[in-house]
């Protein structure tokens, strides 16, 4: 092995002489810093850092470098090298960051452009607020139950107690159906003027406990106006168990107002008269516009309930044993409550409806508002 | 029923110092509906006094007769000098005594009343009507013309008994006996705990066998009839003033003395009355049911044609009244003021069976004030106390002499008793009242009560309402206060939730207006014309309608078929008022009879109906199936800075159909079809396959023209509808996942050029037939037609994506599975590769 050439001064390379190391750096340093976009920068970068650039012949002169020199010039070099590579990369970013800004601005929109390609639709706000008191009871363990709109007048009247010299079912409520040709009128069939009828069924399906919710449609022979309508929504409720009471029917209303209207909100039974039920109620609710306020209190009077502070709901009681009867249930064992009310009235309070005929005419302007739920 | 508080004071000892508004308050609370209190001379001020008219002058030249008059109003007007008045009445002499409003009184509406020049004279208040004092009809058409006896200068508010509170009282069907003043204040009695003086409390003399001859031949119909006779009635008699004023107040107008009295008594007991003339009754009185056919002239001049189920009372020649209802013009009372005054009354107070007077009432369309409280119910044993006050009346009033005779045919019955549980109160209420309190509020009401744990419960004449257990448990938990039960819930058994049908119900709505559709409830109403004009053919099950006997309007006698008339019909109705771009949907029932429906059955109630019998009840009512049905018209997609705009066209009503299968989890087939109110070319039949078998499910597509013009709807409006229920029971149920192969796809794209003719649908069927098991989703991308393709034909684009599950699919594989697709949609539909 020979000997190391000692003489041999790297100094005496010279393109590895510090001095024009540092230069061949300077130089790249300055021609990344005068690029001025992103082509020229890449330009640079193969002047300055590509195989034939004048840092990249160094390096390859070390090798010729004797041992001892090797390590000192590889050194210089690795350094230049390493602060002209940073260099680009900051150079880069900074040009990167400034086409970007430049590009999102050209590419800005005015996002307060309106956008009604396809208009939403909606459903009708009864559908959904018979769908949310139904929801309500579901969620007690209530089945929701249905029946036929044309129905006959066993399951209308007779069954309900409602014998066939009681006045509702003279000529002026009820909707009669049309018999065969000669015996028009003896059909025994209308059109269901509540949804009691699917209480009834609902009995004659069921072994008790019976606990069902009835929405549907109900129809009676007015003429439709601003706070009539001869088509109706309903709802009823049927609850027949052993050991029902009349408390059990003010704490299930109670309940109903307050997961509909919020809480603190209650009802009231005043005594009143059904044939299908004994005894009987007609329930409010408190005002859910005044919550009572305007009682007694001429400043703020209340239009939703002329200020008595209470809104009539609809009619309750405690099932008529003959009814229980009817529908094949022994009453000396079982008890049952009901109770049934119109929910247009429900929604002209809850949404301040002005008139009735804005929830019939089905104008899309009306319905739209109301979405998918309310 | 009215109820002026002035009269029920009579009766019961309420405190002085209670309004209306309490009494109100109390009475409701305890189970009557006082919908209103009247404040009868709310803001009246005096001086209002009796004048008497000294002169008349009449004024000429004026549009009408004016009176100018000199009154004597004593020292009413602090001078007692005459005072002088301009009057527009007529019905009034010099000498009569009359109710005169002097300068700085206020009269009923803020009316503050001043001297002032009127007719070039100054008039110095005003001569008053009724009407001008809030007093109601009094029948006289003008001012009010007073007794002589009242003397001149006396304050007419109280004399008139201007001021006083009405009660207004909705009575419920169960509760006759508060048709009166009588029920009324033992309501009010026991609301106060205070006794109540019972007005029917009267001696009357027994029946004896002078009276007038009645002869009951129908003792189902008349349990009871009293008849007493009052003669020598003064023909000058008048109702005085008091009797006319509690006859305004409680809402009747006054006539003649007689009747006035028989009204007046019928308010107070709430016991019906007829006096009849006698001299125009002919032999004995008798009560029967109507002969078939019978004719009769009610009170009111109304020709009757009687039913054989009507009851009449009559007379040797025939009916002279329609029991409990009304009486006869045969022989009705004379007025005083007719030339034959009458001076003999029979007095008839009788008791009938509710039913059949309901039943007349409403046959004959004669709902009367004695109809209304015999079909509620009437206290039977008041009827002879209720003729005693008529005769009392009559003698004081009238200055008649009263006969001894009595007439009472009674038949026997047993007063009612209910035998419940003491405790039965307390499980309907949830409340422990204990006996002593049930035992207490059952006496109140009347009732005899008799019994430690088991109650024997004689209920009171006047309350025919209480027949049950229950109907003693309301009386008792009303009078202990609803508001004061408490509030418990029950517990159901666990619930399962909404059934398979209500959620698909809720899906559709749900799906339907995300697609942008605006669900409508429309009235099932329609006509047979407009199902014509729809272009639906009279063999066609859809023109097989229900109909109603009375129908809102004539115009609209049936039920729907088909949701689309009245979808349409809001359709239209936007578009009128300026909503031109329109998608509305409903869900609802339509009905569809055979038009071979049987008469309903009438079943029993007193017993569940057997299994047999509620198929039978619901063999007689029409099919109901649920349908979801859309309208479409103007633009689908709106127009706007982002390009344009797309009008709602056919597809979209089948796509609309498409979205409800998907929520209802069913494969639809769509077919060409023909079918009203469709254009026959662009309408689409909808089917599933239910068990097995394709069942037709809907139509959608574009509306015929000629329906389009004949609803005046927008051009090219397009609709849909299918039936739910189909839908619902082609559901396959649960969704089984699909493997998903995480392989590369392989896409193959295809032209087919077919004849015009060929359904789209058939091709895209071959192709996926053809294409195997590799074929993981095909779509139509576009369809070509151009003068290269030659005419009639047609180009339909795919793209076709291949993968498998276990490996990367090979070009050649791939093509394959192509190939295999476009051979078979060849063989089928004589397609060919274009280009090929």
């Amino acid at each position: 092995m020979s000997a190391p050439n000692k003489s041999y001064d790297p100094v005496e390379v010279e393109a590895l002489k510090p001095e024009e190391i540092e230069r061949m750096r300077d130089e790249a340093l300055a021609a990344f810093a005068a690029a001025d976009s992103l082509d020229a920068l890449q330009e640079a970068k193969v002047a300055h850092t590509g195989g034939t650039s004048p840092l990249s012949l160094a390096n390859r002169e070390i090798g010729a470098l004797p041992p001892h020199a090797k390590a000192e010039a590889g050194k210089r070099v690795g350094m230049a090298r390493g602060a002209v590579s940073k260099a680009f990369a900051a150079r880069q970013a900074e040009l990167e960051a400034e086409r970007d800004a430049r590009v999102l601005v050209e590419e800005a929109v005015d996002v307060t452009l309106p956008y009604d390609r396809t208009p939403a639709g909606a459903r009708h706000p009864l559908t959904t607020l018979s769908e949310r008191i139904e929801d309500v009871f579901v969620a007690m363990g209530y089945e929701v139950a249905e029946g036929p709109e044309v129905e006959a007048e066993w399951f209308n009247f007779d069954a309900l107690n409602i014998g066939p010299d009681h006045p509702a079912r003279g000529m002026q409520d009820t909707f009669f159906v049309q018999g065969p040709k000669g015996r028009e009128t003896e059909s025994n069939v209308v059109l269901r003027t509540h949804t009691s009828p699917v209480q009834i069924r609902s009995m004659l399906d069921r072994e008790p406990p019976v606990y069902v919710i009835c929405p549907g449609r109900v129809y009676r022979s007015d003429e439709l106006d601003a706070t009539h309508t001869p088509v109706f929504m309903q709802v009823e409720l049927l609850a027949v168990d052993e050991g029902l009471t009349m408390s059990d029917l003010k704490g299930t209303l109670d309940h109903m107002v307050q997961a509909l209207f919020g809480e603190g909100m209650t009802t009231r039974l005043r005594p009143n008269f059904f044939p299908f039920t004994e005894p009987s109620a007609e329930m409010d609710m408190v005002c859910y516009v005044c919550r009572g306020e305007s009682v007694g209190n001429p400043d703020r009077p209340c239009r939703t309930c002329s200020s008595e502070g209470w809104i009539e709901l609809g009619g309750c009681g405690m099932v008529n044993p003959k009814v229980l009867t009817a529908a094949g249930i022994d009453p000396e064992k079982y008890s049952g409550f009901a109770f049934g009310f119109g929910i247009e009235r429900m929604l002209m309070f809850r949404h301040n409806v002005e008139d009735m005929r804005d929830m019939v005419e089905g104008d899309v302007r009306f319905t739209r508002p109301f979405g998918m739920e309310i | 029923m009215r109820i002026p508080l002035s009269w029920l004071r009579e009766y019961v000892d309420l405190p002085a110092t209670e309004t209306g508004r309490d009494l109100q308050e109390k009475l409701v609370s305890s189970g009557l509906e006082v919908e209103t209190v009247e404040q009868l001379g709310a803001g009246l001020k005096g001086p209002l006094v009796v004048g008497q008219v000294l002169t008349i002058e009449e004024l000429e030249g004026f549009k009408k007769p004016i009176r100018f008059c000199t009154v004597d109003v004593g020292q009413a007007n602090g001078t007692g000098e005459p005072q002088e008045i301009v009057c527009g009445a007529r019905n009034f002499a010099v000498g009569d005594k009359v109710v005169v409003v002097l300068p700085g009184a206020v009269l009923p509406g803020d009316f503050a009343i001043a001297a002032r020049k009127t007719y070039g004279r100054t008039s110095h208040g005003m001569i008053c009507s009724g009407d001008e004092l809030g007093m109601g009809d009094d029948g006289s058409g003008g001012i009010i013309v007073l007794p002589p006896e009242h003397e001149v200068g006396t304050d007419a508010i109280e004399l008139l008994e201007l001021v006083d509170e009405v009660l207004d009282i909705a009575v419920t069907a169960n509760r006759g006996d508060c048709l009166s003043l009588r029920g009324v204040a033992r309501e009010a009695a026991i609301a106060y705990g205070i006794p109540l003086r019972d007005p029917a409390l009267l001696d009357v003399p027994g029946p004896n066998a002078h009276g007038y001859p009645v002869q009951i031949s129908e003792p189902a119909g008349c349990d009871r009839f009293t008849a007493r006779t009052v003669t020598g009635l003064s023909p000058e008699a008048r109702s005085p003033i008091w009797l006319k004023r509690r006859l305004q107040k409680a809402g009747m107008r006054p006539i003649s003395l007689a009747v006035d009295i028989t009204n007046y008594v019928m308010l107070e007991l709430g016991q019906p009355l007829h006096a009849y003339d006698r001299s125009l009754v002919q032999g004995t009185i008798g009560v029967r049911r109507a002969e078939q056919g019978e004719k009769f002239t009610t009170l009111d001049g109304a020709k009757r044609v009687l039913d054989a189920e009507d009851l009449v009372i009559t007379d040797e020649r025939g009916p002279i009244g329609l029991a409990g209802v009304m009486g006869g013009a045969n022989t009705e009372i004379a007025d005083h003021d007719a030339e034959a005054g009458t001076s003999d009354v029979v007095i008839e107070a009788a008791h009938f069976d509710p039913v059949s007077i309901a039943r007349t009432a409403r046959r004959h369309k004669l709902s009367s004030e004695a109809s209304k409280r015999f079909e509620r119910g009437v206290d039977p044993m008041a009827a002879s106390a209720a003729a005693q006050r008529v005769v009392d009346l009559l003698v004081l009033l009238a200055g008649g002499t009263a006969e001894e005779g009595v007439t009472e045919v009674i038949a026997p019955s047993a007063p009612h008793t209910i035998t419940l549980p003491a405790d039965h109160p307390d499980k309907v209420a949830g409340v422990t009242y204990g006996r002593e309190t049930v035992v207490r509020r059952l006496q109140q009401v009347g009732c005899d009560v008799y019994g430690q744990d088991n109650l024997t419960v004689t209920v009171p004449s006047w309350r025919p309402d209480l027949a049950d257990p229950n109907d003693l448990a309301e009386e008792v938990i009303r009078l202990e206060g609803y508001e004061n039960l408490p509030s418990t819930l029950p517990r159901p058994p666990a619930g399962r939730g909404l059934t398979g049908r209500q959620r698909l119900h809720r899906r559709v709505g749900r799906a339907l207006a995300g697609a942008g559709y605006v669900e409508a409830l429309n009235y099932p109403f329609i006509s047979d014309e407009t199902l014509a004009k729809l272009g639906i053919e009279k063999d066609d099950p859809r023109r097989t309608t229900v109909k109603l006997v009375n129908p809102l309007s004539d115009e609209e006698p049936a039920l729907r078929t088909t949701l689309l008339p009245g979808l349409l019909e809001a359709l239209r109705r936007n578009d009128g008022r300026g909503s031109h771009d329109l998608a509305l949907f409903e869900t609802g029932l339509v009905f569809r009879p055979t038009g071979d429906e049987p008469q309903a059955v009438r079943l029993p109630v007193d017993r569940r109906p057997t299994d047999e019998e509620i198929a039978e009840l619901d063999a007689a009512l029409p099919r109901q199936p649920r349908r979801a049905a859309v309208v479409l018209t103007g633009a689908r997609e709106q127009a706007g800075w982002w390009g344009k705009g797309r009008p709602a066209d056919w597809a979209d009503a089948v796509e609309a159909a498409r979205t409800i299968a998907r929520e209802a989890g069913v494969e639809l087939t769509v077919r060409g079809d023909q079918h009203a109110p469709w254009h026959p070319g662009r309408c689409a039949a909808l089917s599933v396959v239910v068990d097995g078998e394709e069942i037709l499910a809907g139509h959608a597509g574009e509306l015929h023209p000629r329906v389009i013009k004949a609803l005046h709807l927008p051009e090219r409006s397009c609709a849909m509808e299918v039936d739910l229920d189909v839908l619902e029971r082609a559901g396959t149920g649960a969704v089984q996942a699909p493997r998903i192969s995480t392989f590369p796809v392989a896409t193959q794209d295809v032209a087919l050029v077919v004849d015009a003719a060929v359904p789209a649908a058939e091709v895209e069927s071959a192709l996926r037939e053809g294409a195997g098991e590799l074929l993981e989703s095909l779509r139509l991308f576009d369809v070509f037609t151009g003068e290269q393709l030659g005419e009639g034909r047609k180009s339909l684009a795919y793209a076709l994506r291949f993968r498998a599950g276990d490996r990367t699919l090979t070009v050649d594989e791939a093509s394959a599975a192509r190939d295999a697709a476009v051979s078979l949609a060849a063989e089928r539909t004589g397609a060919v590769l274009r280009g090929a």
